[in-house]
């Protein structure tokens, strides 16, 4: 059996008075495209923050290889191997490219950076004939290939992916879907978070739904791409 | 001729002084994006330290050098720890009016332990200057303080461009949410910021009463308001800026005090920061990246 990345028990997260996160459980195992779908507002991104440590939750266990990480802080999950791609990419604008990638390795020696860069170029070529220019200047799916290549400088065990596909042209969600089929392949485990169904549950191994705060559906990709619920509400179908 | 070259000598020695203190100014509100205002007083109190040093202890200059810049980087990183980081996620208000809290307490102390009555601080540096320079009013201290001047800077960029405590510190600068994500202790970070701002005003404070040596609890507080001009009109965050700014702030104070009038100096260097901000609102070196989203 494969072992078990991330565990999630019960987690409620509020933002103020308002209770965002209602007794959320999943789990991500060795290996897996685990995706988060849902309607904007959902939770979804809510949920992915509090994995990393930028958010709290007041009950429940987060478990990453075993360890209770529910007080341990978002640089120190770095180090751990938890990788989070941010909704909105969130790249150094003023930094360049290769500087970019350079702080994703923050936590590893200074020896892993070189043979880092290679792998990163080799999966993003776009990148590499970028790497001098300044990333503000990227465009949109530029600047997403920028913030994955960025995470994967930290050899995560676990790699997060927030609406990887937000406000991009459809032949290039196609694309970084194909990236990130790509970095599965090569054996990275994927904890998606997608607005676009589809795409993401064609892909996945498993899928959670999330509605208003709560898991409300899951089961393997497949399986909820044929569930009537999942068709009439994400895509579009009848 | 040489009455002119004499006044820029002067201007050029003030300005450093002024660039080192900016360039502690602009590396904090780059990272912490906060106004230090107690920045003039930790200079204060670095002079302080150097002057107890080599007047009670009779320890060699440069001893008293490092004491200082030791002294007050363990200063800048207990403030930072003790009055900023509690206010972290409050609004740059409260941390504004806690900056300036701190300034009157630090000069405050300064009044308990030292008193108020002015110290006569000697110069750290003595050495010939060679007789061509002297004809222009060249001093030792100006020498030391225009090349200390160039180091530090030159350091910075080196710093922030090339290492990688430098580059993190860049990267806290504009996201500190996505900076964690990468792995770097934000909160680490920010109290080495406040370590180098501090270590850098201590000198500044040594060579500052070097050059005009009335030592007194607010010997800061008018350097620290022009070194803040200077890192403004220069582009506040920005390195170069904050030299540039620094340097061009110290010879138009001159100039308008040799050739207009010593009283009208502060109104004519504020005056030229006026205008500089109505022309280019970022300051000379502002940062204007175009950015897509």
């Amino acid at each position: 059996m494969a072992q078990r990345i991330m565990s999630v028990e019960h987690i409620n997260v509020y933002y103020g008075a308002i209770h965002a996160i209602k007794d959320v459980s999943f789990d991500v195992d060795e290996g897996e495209i685990v995706a988060l779908i849902g309607a904007n507002g959902a939770g979804k991104s809510t949920t992915l923050k509090t994995l990393s440590g930028l958010l709290r939750s007041t009950t429940g266990a987060i478990e990453f290889m075993g360890e209770d990480i529910m007080h341990t802080m978002p640089d120190v999950l770095v180090g751990k191997g938890l990788a989070h791609v941010p909704e909105g990419r969130r790249v150094f604008q003023q930094m360049t490219v290769e500087e970019n990638l350079e702080m994703g390795a923050y936590t590893r020696p200074n020896s892993e950076i070189a043979p880092g860069l290679e792998r990163v170029y080799a999966h993003f070529p776009r990148l590499k004939e970028r790497r001098g220019q300044v990333s503000g200047t990227l465009s949109g799916g530029e600047q997403q290939m920028l913030a994955m290549g960025r995470a994967l400088m930290s050899s995560p065990k676990l790699l997060m992916l927030d609406e990887p596909s937000m406000g991009l042209a459809p032949l290039l969600i196609e694309q970084i879907f194909q990236i990130v089929q790509e970095l599965h392949a090569a054996g990275t485990t994927i904890l998606l978070v997608e607005q676009n169904a589809q795409m993401a549950l064609s892909i996945a191994s498993r899928a959670y739904v999330m509605e208003t705060g709560r898991v409300t559906l899951s089961g393997t990709g497949a399986e909820l791409l044929d569930n009537d619920e999942v068709r009439k509400a994400y895509l579009g179908g009848n | 001729m040489s009455v002119f070259l004499q006044y820029l000598a002067n201007g050029l020695t003030m300005g450093s002084v002024y660039a080192i203190i900016a360039l502690g100014y602009t590396m904090v509100y780059g990272i912490a994006k906060m106004l230090n205002f107690a920045h003039g007083d930790v200079i204060m109190i670095g002079a302080y330290i150097s002057f107890c040093v080599t007047s009670y202890l009779e320890l060699p200059a440069i001893v008293s050098v490092l004491a200082a810049v030791a002294v007050c980087t363990a200063l800048g990183i207990l403030i930072e720890g003790l009055a900023y980081k509690p206010l972290r996620q409050a609004g740059p208000l409260a941390v504004l009016i806690t900056a300036i809290g701190v300034s009157y307490f630090l000069q405050n102390a300064a009044q308990l332990i030292w008193g108020a009555t002015p110290k006569n601080f000697t110069s750290i540096v003595s050495f010939p200057v060679p007789e061509g320079l002297r004809a222009y009013n060249v001093s030792a201290v100006g020498i030391v303080t225009v090349v200390a001047c160039l180091v530090i800077m030159a350091g910075l960029m080196w710093f922030t461009g090339r290492t990688k405590m430098g580059k993190a510190m860049r990267a806290c600068s504009e996201d500190k949410a996505a900076a964690q994500l990468m792995g770097i202790n934000v909160n680490r970070t920010i109290s080495m910021t406040f370590a180098i701002g501090s270590a850098l005003a201590a000198i500044a404070g040594v060579l500052l009463c070097s050059y005009s040596p009335v030592l007194q609890p607010t010997t800061g507080s008018m350097p620290g308001i022009k070194a803040f001009t200077a890192a403004v009109f220069g582009g506040i965050g920005s390195i170069p800026g904050a030299f540039v700014g620094g340097i061009l702030l110290g010879i138009i104070e001159a100039m308008a005090q040799a050739y207009i009038s010593t009283s009208l100096a502060n109104s004519i260097v504020f005056g030229v920061l006026i205008v500089v901000l109505l022309v280019k609102p970022a300051g000379l070196f502002g940062k204007y990246v175009p950015e897509k989203v």
